[in-house]
């Protein structure tokens, strides 16, 4: 796990949480935010490393909810950009 | 479900209280802690009944609750529900208060005797992080997993012995809601329990660290996740749908609106009869004097004039406490938070400008749900603009003396609704613009991020929500017993003083219009004479009060000859006055509970300063500006 301030950078094939489509899954793997803030989402599940459920948006499509470890969190498009994600594994749900 | 909903002496404290009498020797502080959404205040409500009052910590604008638990007879437990918080590291102000109390460095409050941690046992291995820092403070800890009614109605399990053993502190299933397992908290509130046996903790700074410790510790006691509530989803679909979504949160916010205006009016009027009825009979018990003028005229006709918006703001109350405790108050900041982060706020400011059309007090008190700093200071600051039943009064009454009520847009819409929309809208764009304002200057932020858990959808009970009306009944009618009383007392000294032979003088010659009269050179070109400037002065304690000002003025009562004041004011303002009256009641920051809660939700007196002469300005200069264009 690693926390890192720049932009995304698209050079390892990393896909940010913003581009999961609904009812898409996906494996966390780095937030590229504010170390507190980071925190703060990873206290409320969005752990690298964990699955994580694109489900509802907000009527406008922008703030989304996501489902990570039973609960339900929505972030602005903005902070999603933020997240990186890989594809989840096969065997995964 | 549980047989005693809005019944307050089910509780099992209370019921053990009644069995055992007086209280035992010594009192201990025990604290309740868990993440938002696990059920505290119901425990907390359970526990304590209606022997609770809320509390607000010095220096910092969280609020937090304190109870009484008799149990047992043994000892009278003394509670503190603390904020519902993810972790104990002091990030924001509600972690630091909860950091605090829990280590005894919080003034006023000794070191709490032991704790209970309270978890949502649907959403346990993400809870169970919570666990790890509580635990480290080395305290007599019991670990609540609540909500076990709905584990186990979704299939989900945990092994409670297995879980107790790798915490090294007692573990019980409960239901807040149901009085389920509650028996365990009596005996450990009546008891005391061992310290906690020490078990190998992680570092509680490595958030990932604490995290995979949590997973495993609930991997080790079989936790089995339960079925994620289907019915909870279906709602959803529903409430968030790209079309209905929006018809439905406009549905629900303009009920509440029409609740709070109609719906309330019967109860308003019933209490302003009871005022009046209750004046006219202290009025004869006392017989003509002084002490009747003070009494009747000075004291009760003040607060009577604000215990009247009473049924309005428990009914906004009410409806606010449903909203929040069903769930839907979060998809509803979720649906508006786009809208709001045009003017560079975000979802959460929402409800609290919603509440402003009933009244800004309860609405700043409602902020305290924005965790940015800057963002909640924007809205208590705006907030005031909302149109708010305060204003209604004088709407009302300067509408009806210079717009004859004619058909506007076809027979739905008259001139007088459409004016009356009109000042709706004027107040909400001077809310936006400050917004947008103070957000792109002063209170220039980073993009706030936006978080908000989607709590379930839960059924609230009646319990919670007579509890959630009687607490804001008491803190509102406490406000009219005092500030407004007291107000009141000094306008009443400045009508009635100096006496000329023993009797009050004749308004003109009074404090009061003396005072009108200092002030007219300042409010001539806003059209106003001094009566008006008496009006204005009075209406700083609250904007009603210049409606029973101006009564008293003209020497009539407002409530019983409303059209002849209606005359009376068109004798003193031209159709040009009264716009600029109009505009400066939308503008102008006059209510001293306002500035008073402002104060102390922002802790101290700069932002109330900041706001009264932001909007006084803003008053005077439009006013101004529309006076002298219509005088044209």
């Amino acid at each position: 796990m690693q926390l890192s301030f720049k932009k995304v950078s698209d050079q390892s094939g990393l896909r940010s949480l913003a581009e999961l489509g609904p009812g898409e899954d996906a494996t966390l793997v780095r937030l590229d935010l504010p170390h507190d803030f980071a925190n703060r989402l990873m206290e409320l599940g969005f752990l690298p490393g964990s699955p994580v459920l694109a489900a509802f948006s907000a009527p406008g499509g922008d703030p989304r909810v996501f489902r990570v470890e039973g609960a339900e969190i929505a972030l602005r498009r903005e902070t999603a950009l933020q997240i990186l994600i890989s594809p989840a594994p096969a065997a995964a749900h | 479900m549980s047989s005693c909903h809005g019944d307050g002496n089910c509780g099992p404290a209370t019921l053990l209280a009644e069995a055992a009498g007086a209280s035992g020797p010594g009192s201990r502080l025990v604290a309740i802690i868990g993440p938002p959404n696990s059920g505290k205040s119901t425990l907390f409500n359970r526990l304590t009944g209606l022997r609770q009052r809320v509390a607000n910590f010095p220096g910092v604008t969280v609020e937090h609750r304190l109870g009484k638990a008799q149990v047992r007879g043994h000892f009278d437990v003394d509670l503190v529900d603390l904020p519902g918080i993810y972790s104990l590291s002091p990030r924001s102000e509600d972690e630091r208060v909860a950091h605090d109390v829990l280590h005894g460095r919080m003034a006023g409050l000794p070191r709490p005797d032991a704790i209970l941690l309270i978890l949502d046992s649907t959403n346990l291995s993400r809870h169970l992080t919570l666990a790890a820092p509580i635990l480290a403070l080395g305290r007599p800890t019991l670990i609540l997993l609540n909500l076990a009614d709905d584990l186990r109605a979704r299939g989900g399990d945990v092994d409670v012995d297995s879980l107790s053993a790798s915490l090294g502190a007692p573990a019980v299933l409960i239901s807040a809601t149901t009085g389920e397992g509650i028996e365990a908290v009596e005996k450990f509130l009546a008891r005391g329990i061992a310290l906690p046996r020490p078990v190998e903790l992680p570092i509680l700074q490595d958030v990932p660290r604490c995290r995979q410790w949590a997973r495993g510790v609930s991997e080790e006691a079989n936790y089995r996740h339960p079925a994620p509530p289907e019915w909870s989803r279906r709602l959803d679909r529903v409430f968030l749908h790209p079309v209905w979504g929006p018809v439905i949160f406009v549905i629900v916010v303009g009920a509440v609106f029409q609740t709070i205006f109609t719906g309330a009016r019967p109860l308003m009027d019933a209490v302003q009869a009871f005022v009046q009825i209750s004046g006219d009979w202290l009025g004869r018990l006392l017989g003509p004097s002084l002490l009747k003028s003070l009494i009747c005229d000075g004291l009760w006709s003040g607060v009577g004039s604000v215990i009247v918006f009473l049924p309005q703001i428990l009914l906004l109350f009410l409806f606010i406490g449903i909203l929040e405790d069903s769930g839907y108050l979060a998809r509803a900041a979720l649906i508006a938070d786009r809208t709001m982060a045009r003017v560079g706020l975000q979802g959460k400011s929402f409800i609290p400008l919603l509440s402003a059309y009933a009244c800004a007090v309860p609405a700043i008190m409602a902020t305290r749900t924005i965790e940015n700093k800057r963002d909640r200071i924007a809205t208590i600051l705006i907030a005031p603009f909302m149109t708010c039943s305060a204003r209604l009064p004088v709407y009302t009454l300067v509408i009806a003396a210079f717009l004859p009520d004619r058909p506007f847009i076809g027979p739905l819409l008259g001139t007088r609704a459409a004016a009356l929309l009109g000042l709706y809208v004027l107040g909400f764009v001077a809310a936006v613009v400050t917004a947008r304002v103070l957000k792109s200057s002063i209170l220039r932020s980073e993009r706030t991020p936006f978080v908000l858990e989607m709590p379930p959808y839960r059924r609230p009970t009646l319990r919670s929500l007579g509890l959630r009306v009687t607490e804001r009944a008491e803190i509102f009618l406490k406000r009219a017993g005092t500030v407004i009383l007291g107000v009141s007392f000094v306008l009443w000294l400045l009508a009635s003083t100096p006496l000329i032979h023993g009797a009050p003088p004749p308004i003109e010659h009074s404090l009061a219009g003396r005072l009108g009269h200092t002030i007219e050179p300042l409010i001539r070109p806003l059209g106003f004479n001094w009566k008006i400037g008496v009006g204005l002065i009075c209406s700083l304690a609250a904007r009603e009060v210049i409606v029973s000002t101006l009564g008293t003025i003209y020497g009539m009562e407002p409530g019983k000859d409303a059209a002849s004041l209606q005359h009376a004011l068109q004798r003193d303002l031209t159709p040009a006055g009264a716009v600029s009256l109009l505009v400066f009641f939308a503008f102008a920051m006059q209510c001293m509970s306002t500035l008073a809660v402002v104060r102390r939700e922002t802790g101290g007196w700069r932002w109330p300063a900041i706001q009264f002469a932001y909007m006084s300005a803003l008053a005077y200069v439009s006013s101004f500006l529309v006076y002298n264009l219509l005088s044209r």
